[in-house]
């Protein structure tokens, strides 16, 4: 692949953004949830 | 609700806690899933099928560009993260209008259009990241104040401001109501950046798909590609937006808690009797 030190590093980026900001979400919501019972979650 | 002898109310007079903040402790009650539904899942499960497949297609099944040569490859990552950014924005700017309008005001509106801005301001990130790393081998330099890059970096510096002004301490009805009105203010900037190269000579080049004559200029493959990487990116939107946007809720429901504990507590200092009942509906409503 031609350009490689240019493409790879651009889905890195993306990908890695991607799944460092789901894992933050993730983690957050977590912590946040164990406060609210199931039932007063408008979602559940 | 009240399996183990406990109730909400006892999470909401969580006393404060050794350090001073008012601690809120985590509710012995029920179970305790996060933000996920059926639903989520549902649409995280088709992203995780999609992301492998998108990364097949685009680095390795789809051809090489006959100019741009294996550069062309960033074309399925750049192009999704634009759009993505446009539909965040889009969705922020729908949110800002039902909050404002007095038959459809709710703080509902207000957390779906926050969480679309984060997710906007995270896409708009990485169109202009791989932006540049398209630029560099294609046009010889990683930034040129070109009308394209320079409109969407000022959507990000909008949307960054519009996110800061949402942290500003307020009642969320104010938050809510400045948030709106910003937001609908930056919106402004989306449709000047989509027509930016019409609008002025552009090194950017124009739409080679979503143009006006149906005829998009893109081999079939490469084609196929991009409108995989486009639907993966949104089942990704989607997906961010609704646990975000339950999160902020749940950040809603722990300010009002957080606030009805400090309450109670100078209320037991100051030999009150406790206040009735804590309000726990705001953040719902």
């Amino acid at each position: 692949m031609n350009y490689a030190q240019y493409v790879l590093p651009a889905y890195g980026v993306v990908f890695g953004a991607m799944a460092a900001f789901t894992a933050v979400l993730l983690l957050r919501g977590r912590r946040l949830g164990r406060n609210v019972a199931d039932e007063d979650k408008p979602w559940t | 609700m009240t399996t183990g002898g406990a109730t909400a109310a006892d999470t909401e007079a969580a006393p404060p806690t050794a350090s001073g903040a008012t601690g809120v402790a985590p509710s012995p009650v029920g179970r305790h899933s996060a933000t996920g539904t059926k639903a989520t899942r549902v649409i995280g499960v088709l992203a995780l099928i999609g992301v492998p497949l998108l990364l097949l297609l685009g680095l390795v099944t789809s051809p090489e560009d006959v100019e741009m040569g294996d550069s062309v490859r960033i074309m399925y990552v750049h192009v999704p993260s634009a759009w993505l950014a446009y539909l965040a924005f889009a969705v922020t700017a729908l949110g800002s209008v039902c909050y404002l309008w007095p038959r459809t005001r709710s703080l509902a509106w207000d957390r779906f259009a926050g969480a679309s801005a984060e997710i906007g301001v995270l896409f708009t990130g990485l169109a202009l990241a791989t932006g540049m790393l398209w630029g560099r081998p294609t046009w010889g330099v990683y930034w040129t104040w070109d009308a394209r890059l320079t409109t969407t970096a000022l959507l990000f510096l909008l949307f960054l401001g519009y996110l800061a002004i949402r942290r500003l301490p307020a009642a969320p009805e104010v938050r809510a109501k400045r948030a709106a009105i910003a937001g609908l203010i930056a919106f402004v900037d989306v449709p000047i950046v989509h027509l930016s190269v019409e609008w002025w000579r552009s090194l950017h080049q124009g739409a080679t798909v979503a143009r006006r004559d149906l005829n998009a200029e893109l081999d079939g493959t490469m084609l196929f590609t991009l409108f995989l990487g486009l639907i993966v990116f949104t089942l990704i939107y989607v997906w961010l937006l609704l646990h975000r946007a339950r999160q902020l809720w749940l950040e809603d429901q722990q300010l009002d808690t957080s606030l009805d504990a400090a309450i109670a507590e100078r209320r037991r200092e100051s030999g009150l009797p406790p206040a009735a009942a804590p309000s726990t509906t705001g953040a719902a409503t």
